[in-house]
C-alpha cells in the first residue's frame, strides 16, 4: 500500500510541476505588463520602462524565466509583484482566508452531501427524494455567483427584520476590532456564515446526487441481503456494509471537486471581498502579473494534489482490494 | 431521431440492429422503431418537456423579443434613470436610462448563441478526438489521456482567464473557440473507453476485413452507435458552456463590451443587488432558469435513450405491474 500511495504522491508532483509551468509559460506569453505600465497617465519615462522590464527579467526567453522563478519558490521566494512587493509577504495570510473557507465549505459540503444522498436513496420515490433532487437540480443550476448575491440579499434581508448587523457579507473580520478572543472568534463567525454557505451548498448538492445514485446501486446489492439475513439491523447493514461500499466510488470525486471548489472560491472571496487567493487571482490576472498567476496557480495545483492523494488514501482505506495488491 | 442504432455496449439489446427491446408494450397497428420508443419514453417525463418548452422558448424570445419591445439596447431613456419595473419598461432601467428588457434579451442572444456553438464543437471534436484515439491507441491515445489528467490539476476557468488579456478587443468568436477546447477532453476520454469495446464486436471487425479504411469505420460503424451519448453530451455541454461563459464574463475574462452577455450582466450589477435588485435579478434569472432547463432535458434524454437506465425500467416495471393488477 505505501508503494501505491508513493507511486501515486510522485505522480501528483509531476502534474503540478506541469501545470504551474504551463500556466507561468502561457501568462508570460499572453500578458503584457509594460503596456500596461505605459498607458499610465502621466506616461513613465522609458528609463524606468527599461528597469522595470528587466526587473521582471522580461529580457530573457520564458522558460529561463520560469526556472528563475521555480528556483526562487524552492528558497521560499515566490517573486515579486509587478508594484515591487514581496508575493512572499502576503502568500501566508491569503492561503489561511482562503483555506478557512474553502475546508469548511468542503466539510459540510461532503458531510450534508453524502447524507443527504443515502436519505435520498433509502427514501426512493418518496417526497423528500424528489424535495431532495428538486433542490440539486435548483442549485446546480445556479452558479456560485448568482448564489452568493442572493444569499448577500437574503442576509440583507434577514439583517434588516432582526435590526441588528448578525450576518455580514463583507470582509473575513470587522477592520480595527477590539475585544478578548472570544469576541474575535465571534466576529470572524459573524463573517464566515454567508460565504460557507455559498461554498457549501453547491457542494451540498453536487455530492448528494452522486452518492444517491452509487447508494442505490448498493442497496440493490446481495451482501446487503446477506448481512440482514445473517441477523444484522436495516440500519447497522446500511451503514457499515451499505454506506462503506457506497463511498468507494466518491472519493474519486471528493478530489475532482476540490478543483470545481476552488474556482467556484474564486467567486465567493470576490463577493464577499475576502481578500484570499482566489482573489488574488483575479488582481492578478486584471494587472497581468505573471507571478500571481503562477503562484496562485502553484496553489490550485498543490491543493488538489493533495486533495487527490488523500482521496487515494482514502480509496485504500475503504477498499480491502486495493490495499492488499 | 431515427437515425440512432442500437447502443454497441449495452447490456442486453446487443445484436438486434433495430426495433424495440423487449420491455416495450408493443402498439397494434404501428411498429416500435426505436426512434419511437425513445420519443414515448421522452414524452413521459414532464420535467424534461417542460424543460424543452422552455429551451425553446428562450431561443425564441431572445431573437423575436427585442423586435416586439419598443426600446432598443442602444437607446436611452432620459425619463427614467434607475427605474424598478413599471409598465413603460417591464425589467426597470439601468442608471443610464437603458431598457433592462433590451439588455437582458441583448445578453440572453449571446450567452445562447455562445452556449450552442460550444456545445456542437466541442461534442464534435470528443467525438472524432475520443474514436480516434480509442481505434489508434497509440501516442494519441497516450496524450489524450495525459490532458484530460492536466485539466484536473489545472481548472479550464484558469487557462481561460489567463489567456483572456490574449482575446480583450477580438471577436467573441474566439472565447467559443477557447471554451470548445477545453470542454471536450472528459467527453472525449469516455468516447475512448467505448471506442475500445466496440473495435471488437463483430460488425466492426467485418468492415474491417473487407477492406474499409479507418476513418469510414470510425464514420459509418463506430461514432453513430454513440449517438446517445453524444446527443445527452452535447445537450449537457450547452448548459456547462452558458456557465462556463458567464463565469468567466462576470470577471471581465470573457465576453468583452461592446458585446453583452448575461455574465456580464450579472458581473456588473452584482455589486448594486441589494439596492436595485432587478438589474441583478432578471439577468440571473434567466440564467439559471435555462441551466436548470438544459439539465432537465439532459436527464430526459438520457433516461430515454439508455436502455440501462434505472429509473425508466423501475417505472416501466411500476407500470407492467399496474396494468396485470
Amino acid at each position: 500500500m505505501a508503494g501505491f500511495l508513493l507511486r501515486r504522491l510522485v505522480n501528483y508532483v509531476v502534474l503540478a510541476l506541469v501545470a504551474t509551468f504551463l500556466a507561468f509559460t502561457l501568462a508570460s506569453a499572453t500578458f503584457d505588463p509594460i503596456g500596461v505600465l505605459q498607458q499610465r497617465n502621466p506616461p513613465p519615462p522609458a528609463a524606468s520602462i527599461e528597469a522595470k522590464k528587466r526587473d521582471l527579467h522580461l529580457d530573457q526567453p520564458i522558460p529561463q524565466r520560469f526556472v528563475t522563478w521555480m528556483g526562487g519558490v524552492v528558497q521560499g521566494d515566490f517573486g515579486r509583484t509587478i508594484a515591487d512587493r514581496p508575493i512572499t509577504d502576503e502568500l501566508g495570510r491569503r492561503i489561511g482566508v482562503s483555506l478557512r473557507l474553502f475546508l469548511l465549505g468542503i466539510t459540510i459540503g461532503i458531510l450534508f452531501g453524502v447524507l443527504l444522498g443515502v436519505v435520498s436513496a433509502i427514501r426512493q420515490y418518496k417526497f423528500s427524494d424528489y424535495f431532495a433532487t428538486l433542490f440539486s437540480f435548483i442549485l446546480l443550476s445556479t452558479p456560485v455567483f448568482v448564489l452568493g448575491t442572493l444569499l448577500k440579499m437574503g442576509a440583507q434581508g434577514i439583517n434588516d427584520s432582526i435590526g441588528t448587523n448578525v450576518l455580514i457579507f463583507v470582509g473575513e473580520t470587522t477592520p480595527g476590532f477590539q475585544g478578548n478572543w472570544f469576541e474575535h472568534l465571534g466576529d470572524r463567525l459573524q463573517h464566515l456564515v454567508v460565504p460557507t454557505l455559498a461554498i457549501a451548498l453547491g457542494q451540498i448538492a453536487y455530492y448528494s446526487r452522486y452518492q444517491r445514485s452509487s447508494m442505490l446501486d448498493v442497496l440493490g446489492s446481495d451482501f446487503l441481503r446477506t448481512a440482514q439475513a445473517k441477523g444484522l439491523t436495516r440500519r447497522k447493514a446500511l451503514f457499515k456494509h451499505g454506506l462503506r461500499t457506497a463511498l468507494i466510488p466518491m472519493a474519486t470525486l471528493f478530489a475532482f471537486g476540490f478543483g470545481l471548489l476552488v474556482v467556484g472560491g474564486t467567486f465567493t472571496e470576490r463577493i464577499f471581498g475576502w481578500f484570499g487567493m482566489g482573489d488574488w487571482l483575479v488582481t492578478g490576472i486584471s494587472a497581468q502579473d505573471t507571478n500571481i498567476t503562477a503562484t496562485v496557480t502553484l496553489f490550485v495545483a498543490v491543493c488538489v494534489l493533495f486533495s487527490g492523494w488523500l482521496a487515494d488514501v482514502l480509496y485504500a482505506a475503504l477498499d480491502p482490494r486495493i490495499r492488499v495488491n | 431521431m431515427t437515425v440512432i442504432l442500437n447502443e454497441g455496449d449495452a447490456a442486453g439489446t446487443t445484436g438486434a440492429a433495430s426495433g424495440g427491446p423487449v420491455d416495450a408494450a408493443p402498439e397494434p397497428g404501428k411498429a416500435m422503431t426505436r426512434g419511437r420508443l425513445v420519443l414515448i419514453r421522452f414524452m413521459r417525463n414532464k420535467l424534461a418537456l417542460v424543460g424543452l418548452v422552455v429551451i425553446l422558448g428562450m431561443y425564441l424570445m431572445a431573437f423575436v423579443g427585442p423586435l416586439l419591445s419598443k426600446w432598443s439596447y442602444d437607446t436611452q431613456d432620459y425619463t427614467a434613470f434607475l427605474e424598478p419595473p413599471y409598465s413603460e419598461h417591464i425589467f426597470g432601467t439601468d442608471k443610464i436610462g437603458t431598457d433592462m428588457f433590451a439588455l437582458t434579451m441583448r445578453g440572453l442572444q449571446k450567452s445562447l448563441i455562445i452556449g450552442l456553438l460550444v456545445a456542437l464543437i466541442s461534442t464534435t471534436m470528443a467525438a472524432i478526438v475520443g474514436a480516434a484515439a480509442g481505434y489508434f491507441l497509440g501516442v494519441a491515445d497516450k496524450a489524450l489521456m495525459w490532458v484530460v489528467d492536466l485539466l484536473l490539476v489545472l481548472p479550464s476557468f484558469l487557462i481561460i482567464a489567463i489567456l483572456s488579456p490574449w482575446f480583450r478587443g477580438k471577436s467573441w468568436f474566439l472565447l467559443v473557440l477557447m471554451l470548445a477546447a477545453f470542454q471536450w477532453m472528459i467527453t472525449a476520454r469516455i468516447v475512448r473507453g467505448m471506442t475500445l469495446t466496440l473495435k471488437e464486436r463483430e460488425f466492426v471487425k467485418a468492415a474491417k476485413f473487407m477492406g474499409q479504411p479507418a476513418r469510414k469505420i470510425i464514420a459509418k460503424h463506430i461514432v453513430p452507435n454513440m449517438a446517445s451519448l453524444l446527443i445527452i453530451d452535447a445537450t449537457i455541454n450547452v448548459g456547462s458552456a452558458v456557465l462556463a461563459e458567464t463565469g468567466l464574463s462576470y470577471f471581465g475574462f470573457g465576453v468583452q463590451s461592446p458585446d453583452v452577455s448575461l455574465g456580464t450582466l450579472i458581473g456588473g450589477n452584482a455589486e448594486s443587488a441589494t439596492t436595485f435588485p432587478w438589474l441583478f435579478l432578471f439577468p440571473a434569472g434567466f440564467l439559471v432558469v435555462f441551466v436548470l432547463a438544459v439539465n432537465w432535458v439532459g436527464d430526459g434524454l438520457r433516461d430515454a435513450l439508455d436502455p440501462t437506465s434505472t429509473r425508466v425500467r423501475r417505472k416501466e416495471k411500476k407500470d407492467t405491474k399496474e396494468k396485470a393488477a
